[in-house]
Formats: structure tokens, sequence, C-alpha cells
């Protein structure tokens, strides 16, 4: 089977990232197709029914199917292509694409640029080593995400659900709202994981518990959950024996963190990052496979959506421009293209994640691609630090780049923009690589 | 400082930046100052929290004749704090009829205090 060569730009996911990277990118000329696996866009937005989202992009609180539709609203405005429920299976290093769906069977394109827009996925009771009975009613939070808000089940009656993050603690009041007792929220860590308003607002205001420093001991119950005994564990994450309390429940949610999801960017062959746990992206979201771009939760978890909106901003307007330089050669063909007669090795700036950071995105600035658009460095903290800190950006021994933030949390990741006078700061000090501290 | 002087620490709710806000109230329960918001939402927000807290509930309904079973609907504008789970409960008997489009209200005027339920995603004609 003839690839299907009419497309400059493939977007591969239909979510947040995707919709905004084929928005940018149609916007600066190229011909666009959306793939999507779901049978509506939006990714995981038509899900998250709270509202919080859009205070950057839209300037009000919106709730999430709503934040889709605008954009949903926005593509239609435009030639942009969708075909919905359709799985990509295969994505080759020449950026050949392989779907499949119900209609057309096999399909195969090979566009100029690809943007990789996956999305996450959620870790599993097994990634947690979580001893006991394989018993029904224990769920992954987006699971029961998904019951509740799609398909209109209720997983259970009586819920403990492990894990603080914010879908954990959104899903412990959107329980309490359709009627299920939620008794407890327990988090392994001994401070909170997910942002204090939600704390505040699902927790708090709904009289749910929360037990920090307790972790799930066993399950109880054969056929269904029956029961959960907790243990409460010391610094080191250790059990402390004698702390044990058994809680009569009907249902075990899990909140236990996400993964990006990368099987089709492996496949292309692209070099992962070892913190973000996705592909390493530059500041134009290139993954290091020419003509093939990462943004959003790929490329490693962000909190809030409306930064994942912006991220495939950028890689939607850099697939653009990669498909424009390389529309003489054939689709897929290996040229970078370069606009300076210098090294390119001399314009790149490697950064890394040093004291304190876990996450770094990008892990790389192309120097030659610096536009008017804001570059956004996003800093996701390893450490919980409860007073004044300074992002400091390290060349060799000097430091070219201090920021101010009031504290540093792993819960909230810091996003700072890297001003022109900063890009100088770094391009003088002549380093080839940077590293991001907290301290 | 005297014993009837009273300090509270809020979560901002407004953004999802979350600023810890303390606030000092004097013997009347007046407000004496506010320290650690970061915009003017703070200040807003703590005043409002202190007299009449308030929150926005999300939520969904279920439909009739439509694609899917159920449509997402919230309060767009924040209801009483304290009417949270009456408003939730109420919410489970409501049944609309597809199709329904974002901002179509489900639920207007609830119990005569200007509260209304309204539908934030699309669900089509079956």
């Amino acid at each position: 089977m003839d690839a299907n060569t009419d497309y400059d730009v493939i977007v591969i996911g239909g979510g947040p990232a995707g919709m905004a990277a084929a928005l940018e990118a149609q916007k600066a000329g190229s011909r666009v197709l959306i793939l999507e696996r779901n049978d509506q866009l939006g990714g995981i937005l038509p899900q998250c029914i709270h509202n919080g989202f859009g205070a950057v992009n839209f300037g009000s609180d919106l709730p999430g199917p709503e934040y889709a539709w605008r954009y949903e609203q926005m593509l239609k405005q435009t030639p942009v292509e969708v075909i919905l429920k359709t799985m990509v299976v295969d994505l080759t290093p020449n950026l050949e694409i392989y779907a499949i769906n119900e209609h057309a069977g096999y399909l195969h394109y090979k566009p100029r640029a690809v943007v990789l827009a996956m999305g996450c996925r959620e870790r599993t009771r097994a990634q947690i080593r979580l001893p006991g009975t394989r018993a029904a009613g224990i769920f992954t939070a987006g699971t029961v995400q998904r019951l509740v808000n799609i398909e209109g089940y209720m997983p259970g009656r009586k819920v403990i659900i492990l894990g603080s993050g914010d879908i954990g603690m959104i899903m412990a009041r959107r329980l309490t709202i359709e009627g299920a007792e939620v008794l407890s929220v327990l988090e392994l860590m001994p401070y909170l994981t997910g942002l204090r308003r939600n704390f505040v607002q699902c927790l708090q205001d709904y009289d749910i518990p929360l037990h920090l420093s307790t972790t799930v001991k066993r399950i109880i119950g054969n056929r269904r959950v029956e029961g959960i005994e907790t243990i409460q564990v010391d610094a080191d994450l250790n059990h402390i024996p004698g702390s044990e309390q058994t809680i009569a429940c009907d249902t075990l949610v899990l909140s236990v963190g996400l993964i990006p999801e990368n099987e089709l960017s492996e496949k292309a062959g692209v070099i992962p990052d070892d913190r973000s746990r996705g592909p390493r992206v530059d500041s134009t979201m290139a993954t290091s496979v020419p003509g093939l771009f990462a943004a959003g939760n790929v490329t490693g978890i962000y909190d809030l959506v409306d930064y994942v909106s912006k991220a495939g901003e950028t890689a939607g307007r850099s697939a653009a421009r990669y498909a424009r330089r390389n529309t003489a050669e054939p689709p897929g063909a290996h040229a970078r293209s370069t606009e300076s007669d210098t090294d390119p090795s001399t314009r790149r700036i490697r950064i890394r994640a040093g004291a304190n950071v876990g996450v770094v995105i990008p892990q790389e600035i192309d120097l030659d691609a610096v536009d008017q658009n804001p570059l956004l460095l996003m800093v996701r903290p390893n450490a919980l630090i409860e007073h004044p800190v300074k992002i400091r950006i390290r060349a060799g021994d000097d430091y070219p780049v201090t920021m101010a933030e009031p504290y540093a949390r792993p819960s909230e990741m810091m996003i700072k923009e890297l001003k022109t006078r900063h890009l100088q700061s770094l391009i003088d000090s002549g380093a080839q690589e940077i590293t991001v501290e907290l301290s | 400082m005297a014993n009837n002087y009273a300090t509270r620490t809020d979560i901002c709710l407004r953004c999802p930046r979350g600023c810890a806000i303390e606030t000092i109230q004097g013997p009347e329960g007046e407000i004496l100052k506010i320290s650690g918001n970061q915009c003017k939402l703070g200040i807003e927000y703590v005043t409002q929290e202190i007299s009449d807290p308030r929150r926005i509930l999300p939520t969904s309904v279920r439909v009739t004749n439509g694609t899917r079973p159920l449509v997402p609907v919230w309060t767009p504008e924040p209801i009483p704090k304290r009417l949270l789970m009456e408003l939730a409960e109420a919410s489970r008997e409501i049944v609309v009829e597809a199709p329904v489009h974002v901002g179509d209200v489900v639920l207007d005027n609830w119990k005569n205090l200007g509260i209304r339920l309204v539908a934030d995603g699309e669900v089509p004609h079956n």
C-alpha cells in the first residue's frame, strides 16, 4: 500500500496538546491531520468535569469539557482534518505512520512532520507493588473518573483513596457529590502531593479526612473488596509495625501517578530523557528524530492544561516550519536545515536537572529557533522547600541566571520564561550545557 | 496583640496558584490586614470567604435519547458552600432530553436563589 503523502503535519492525539499543535501548524500554512483514538476530541478533558481550566489561556475558570469544546470550535473554523476512532499502531524513524480504524482498516501516511501528543497513562496497582487479593473494586482514579463522569456508573459506595494527587482528591469530591461515602484519602509521603487548593475545595469542604505517611498494607476480600488494612510509614517510607488499622470499604481508588505514553515515540527511535520519561525535547519541542515533535504530557507530566496547550502551539509551529523547509524534498527526508553557517552544535545549549530539580522541560535550547514567542522553562522540584528559594541556572562555575520563587513543592511545576536578557547571559557564558538548580 | 485579634490563613481558590493568604481580624471581625496574596483576586477571595464562603459545584446530569448517558454541568457562579450537598442531591434527579449544548441551562433559579446549573459539554441526539 502506498503511503498517503498529502499532509505536511500529522498530529497523533487530539487532546489539548494535539489540538493546539494542529491549530498553530495550520495557521503557519501547513495541511494538517489529527489522528485520534477516541470517538471525540479533547483527550482526557471531557471526563475532567471539574473547573480549574483556562486561567492562563482564556482568563477564566472553565470545566474541562468546555476548555476542550472551545478548542474544538476553533478547529472547526479551519481546514484541519480530524479522523476519530483511529489508532496509530506504528511510527517509523522516517515518519511513516501506520494506523487502523473500523472504516478504512489499515491506513498508511508519510507526512513531512509529525507531532506526538499521546498524553500519559496512569500508574497501576502492579507498579506500586500493592499486595493482597485480586478482588473486584480496585480502580485507578482515571478509570473511576471515566465510569462516573462519562459512562454513568458508580464504582462502589464506601471508598478509600490511595494517593493525594490532584486526581485522587478531585475524585474524592466527585464520588461524595454522587452519593458515595469517601472514608479517607491516604498518602504515603509526609506531604500532600496535589495542589493545596484541591485539599481545600475537594477534601476540607466535604469533610474528607487525609492521612499522611500512611499507605495500604493489605486488601481484604476475595470476590469483592471488603476492607483495607492501612499502615503508617516512617521517614524512610518503611512500614511501622503495630500501626495497622482495618477499615471496612468496598472500593479502593488508586491515584498514584502518571507516566508519559511513549510506545510510539520509542518505535520512532527518540532519545528519551531519563528524568521526564518522555522524549528529550528542545525549545522548539523537537525530539531527537528529525521532523518529529512532541508536546504535553507525552514529554512529562504537566499540572495545568493551559501550559500543555502552549507547548502544543510551539510544537505545531515548529512542525510547520520543518515541513515548509522540507517541501522541496520528498516527505520524511532526513534534512535538518539550519539558517546559519555555524556548526549547529554551538547553537544549542543542553539543559540538565540539578539540585532539588526532578524534571526540566525542555532539555535543550535551540538558539537558532528563538523567536518572539515566550521560551518557557518547566521546572518540577523533587524536594519540598517551604521558604523562599532561588532557581539558579549554572553554567560551569557561574550562575548567569537567577530567579526567585516563594517556595518549591513537588506538586507544583514552576513555569519560568527565559527572556532575551536571560538567553543573552547564557550565550555570553559560552556554555554548551547548563544546569537548573533550586536552593 | 490583644487576644481578641484573630489571624487566619486561607488558600485562595481563585486560580491554580493557590496563594496562602493571611488575614488579621479585629475584635468585631473587621479585616485589618491581608497579606500573602499575589494579586487582587486574593483580596476579593478572603473578603468573600470570611463573610460568605462560596464554591462552584461541578457535576453531571442524566440525558435521554443522547449519544451519551450524561452531560457535565456546573454552577458558573459560586454558590453558598452550605448548599453544595443539597444541590448535588437535587442534581441527581435531573434528566434532560438530547440534544444538549454548551451553555444550556438545565436548572434555573434553584430555590429562588438565582442559582443555575449550566451544561459545559455537548450531547448530540441519538
